[in-house]
C-alpha cells in the first residue's frame, strides 16, 4: 500500500481508463497505465493492438472517448498547451519537415518550445550530440536515410529535456549499432524523466526497459517486469522466452482474461 | 506570437525553397501583364490607370491564390508532420494563423512584383497614384479572404489536388456570389432576405469600391469578417481532421 501511494504520488504519465472508437472498431478499451520517474515502460503488442493509438492519446493528439491522460498531474485534454511542455514525443514513423535541414528543423522546434537564444543553442548542442547527428546539420532531412531521420525525430523529441517521454517505435529502422546507441541514449536519460517506448521488437524489453506491457485487441494483457512476462509463458517449472510469453498471452483464438502478475 | 512567427517563417520559406514559389511569380506576373495589355486593352483605353489589371485580378487570384493555400494543412495531414505540430505546446490558432499570414506574404511578394506595370503607367501619363495604392491595398485583402477560405479547404483533407478543387469552386461562389450564376439558383429555394445577405458576400461588390480608391465601412467589416470567419473554420477542420 505504501509502495502504491509512493508511486501515484510520482507518477509522471498517468493514463485513466482510456477508450477509443474508430466507427464500431474499438481500438482502445479501457487503458489505465501509471509511469513513475526512473521508469522504462515498454509497451508491447500484435500490429494493431493500439499501441499507436494509446500513445497519440497520452500526447494529446488523439481525444479519447472516454478517460484521460495526464502529464505531470496536468490533463493533456484540458491543458494541452501547458501539458505538451512536459512531454517529448516522437510519432509513429518520425514524421519530420522533408525540405529543411536538420539545424532548420531544430531551430524551429525550439522556437515552438520557447527556447531561444543561447538556450535554444544550447539545447539544439546537446541533443545533436546525443543523437550523433552532427555530421548532417545542413542536410535537408528528406535526402537522409530512415535511421538518421528516426534520430532527427528522436534529438526533436529531447530537445527540452521534458520529463516524459514517449516514443513510438524509436528504433525502428535502425542498424545494430544504431539500436545500440539509442537504447544507450533511453537508458541514459531515463533517472529522472518517465518514458514509455513501443516496440515489437522483444529484446528491447530486456535492453531497455524496467517494465513492460502487452496489450493485445485495445486492452492490457500483462504487466511486469521482463522476468514476471516471462514466467507467464513457463509452463510447470521451465522457464520460457519472451516470445512464449507474447504468443501465450496475445494468442489469436481464445479469448481469456487479463493476466495479472 | 513568437511561436507564431516561427510557424510563419518556416511556411514562408517552406515556399521558396521549393520551385512552387518562382513558377507561381512568373505565371502570376506574366498573366497579370496578359490581362492588363491584352485583355483590358490598356494601350487602347488611352487612359493611364491600372483598372485593367485590377478589374481582371480577382479572377486571377480565384485560380492562383488556391495553388498557395492547397498545401498549408494537406500537406502536413499527408507526410504525418501534424501529429508533431500539434504535439507541441503552441495552440491550434497560433499554427493556423501562421501558416496563413505565410500565404498573405506571399501574394504580397507576388503583388509587389507587379509595380512595373505601375511604374509605366506613371511613364505613359499622370495616374491617381492614391488610387492605385488602396487598389493594392484592396487586391491583399482580397487574397487574404481566399487565403482564408482555402487554408479551410487544405485542412479538410490530406490531397492537395482535392483542396485545390474546393478552394477554387469555393472562391468562384463568392466571387459570383452578387451574379445571376448564384442569386437565381438561391431565390429559387430560399426567401428574398437571404437572397440579398448572400449577395451582400460577393467579393466583386466590395472590391470595386477598392479599385476606385474608396475604402468604405462595408468593404473592410467584409474582409475583417470573412478572414475571421474561414480561419475559425480552418481551427474547427483542424481539430476535426487532424488524426483522419
Amino acid at each position: 500500500m505504501i509502495r502504491f501511494l509512493k508511486d501515484r504520488m510520482s507518477a509522471l504519465l498517468e493514463l485513466n481508463s482510456l477508450v477509443k472508437r474508430f466507427q464500431s472498431f474499438t481500438a482502445v478499451n479501457d487503458i489505465s497505465l501509471e509511469v513513475p520517474a526512473g521508469e522504462v515502460l515498454g509497451f508491447l503488442g500484435p500490429n494493431g493492438a493500439g499501441k499507436s493509438t494509446t500513445m497519440k492519446m497520452a500526447a494529446g493528439f488523439l481525444t479519447p472517448d472516454s478517460g484521460s491522460a495526464l502529464i505531470c498531474g496536468v490533463d493533456v485534454a484540458v491543458h494541452p498547451e501547458l501539458a505538451r511542455t512536459n512531454l517529448g514525443y516522437l510519432p509513429e514513423g518520425a514524421p519530420a519537415y522533408g525540405e529543411m535541414s536538420v539545424a532548420g528543423f531544430l531551430k524551429f522546434c525550439a522556437r515552438l518550445r520557447d527556447l531561444s537564444g543561447a538556450e535554444a543553442r544550447e539545447a539544439i548542442a546537446r541533443a545533436v550530440d546525443r543523437t550523433e547527428l552532427g555530421g548532417v546539420l545542413d542536410q535537408p532531412i528528406e535526402t537522409m536515410s530512415k535511421g538518421f531521420k528516426r534520430r532527427v525525430g528522436l534529438a526533436q523529441a529531447i530537445l527540452h529535456e521534458p520529463k516524459v517521454l514517449i516514443l513510438d517505435e524509436p528504433t525502428d529502422g535502425l542498424d545494430p549499432n544504431q539500436k545500440h546507441h539509442v537504447r544507450q541514449l533511453i537508458r541514459d536519460m531515463s533517472a529522472d524523466r518517465a518514458i514509455v517506448i513501443s516496440t515489437h521488437i522483444l529484446e528491447e524489453v530486456d535492453a531497455v526497459c524496467s517494465r513492460a506491457v502487452i496489450i493485445d485487441r485495445g486492452t492490457i494483457v500483462a504487466d511486469g517486469t521482463a522476468d514476471e512476462l516471462r514466467k507467464l509463458g513457463a509452463r510447470k517449472g521451465k522457464t520460457s522466452s519472451l516470445e512464449e510469453a507474447f504468443r501465450q498471452v496475445t494468442a489469436p483464438v481464445t479469448e481469456q482474461e487479463p493476466a495479472h502478475v | 506570437m513568437s511561436k507564431i512567427m516561427a510557424i510563419f517563417q518556416r511556411e514562408l520559406s517552406g515556399y521558396f525553397t521549393t520551385p512552387i514559389a518562382y513558377v507561381f511569380l512568373v505565371i502570376f506576373v506574366m498573366l497579370g501583364g496578359l490581362f492588363t495589355f491584352y485583355i483590358g486593352n490598356l494601350y487602347e483605353r488611352g487612359v493611364a490607370d491600372l483598372l485593367p489589371y485590377f478589374t481582371y485580378l480577382p479572377w486571377l487570384f480565384l485560380i492562383l491564390v488556391p495553388a498557395i493555400s492547397m498545401r498549408l494543412w494537406s500537406e502536413e495531414r499527408r507526410s504525418g508532420t501534424i501529429e508533431l505540430l500539434m504535439t507541441m505546446p503552441i495552440s491550434v490558432w497560433q499554427a493556423v494563423v501562421g501558416k496563413w499570414l505565410a500565404g498573405v506574404a506571399f501574394v504580397a511578394v507576388a503583388l509587389m512584383c507587379t509595380v512595373p506595370l505601375w511604374l509605366t503607367v506613371n511613364y505613359l501619363g499622370s495616374p491617381d497614384n492614391g488610387v492605385i495604392a488602396v487598389s493594392y491595398l484592396g487586391a491583399l485583402a482580397l487574397a487574404c479572404v481566399f487565403l482564408a477560405i482555402g487554408s479551410c479547404m487544405s485542412a479538410l483533407t490530406s490531397n492537395q489536388v482535392i483542396a485545390f478543387v474546393l478552394a477554387v469552386t469555393a472562391g468562384f461562389v463568392f466571387v459570383t456570389s452578387g451574379t445571376p450564376i448564384v442569386l437565381d439558383a438561391v431565390r429559387a429555394v430560399a426567401p428574398e432576405a437571404v437572397v440579398s445577405g448572400i449577395g451582400s458576400l460577393s467579393v466583386l461588390t466590395h472590391y470595386e469600391g477598392l479599385t476606385r480608391g474608396l475604402i468604405d465601412v462595408p468593404a473592410v467589416v467584409w474582409v475583417a469578417s470573412m478572414t475571421v470567419f474561414w480561419l475559425f473554420a480552418t481551427t474547427v477542420a483542424v481539430e476535426l481532421k487532424k488524426a483522419g
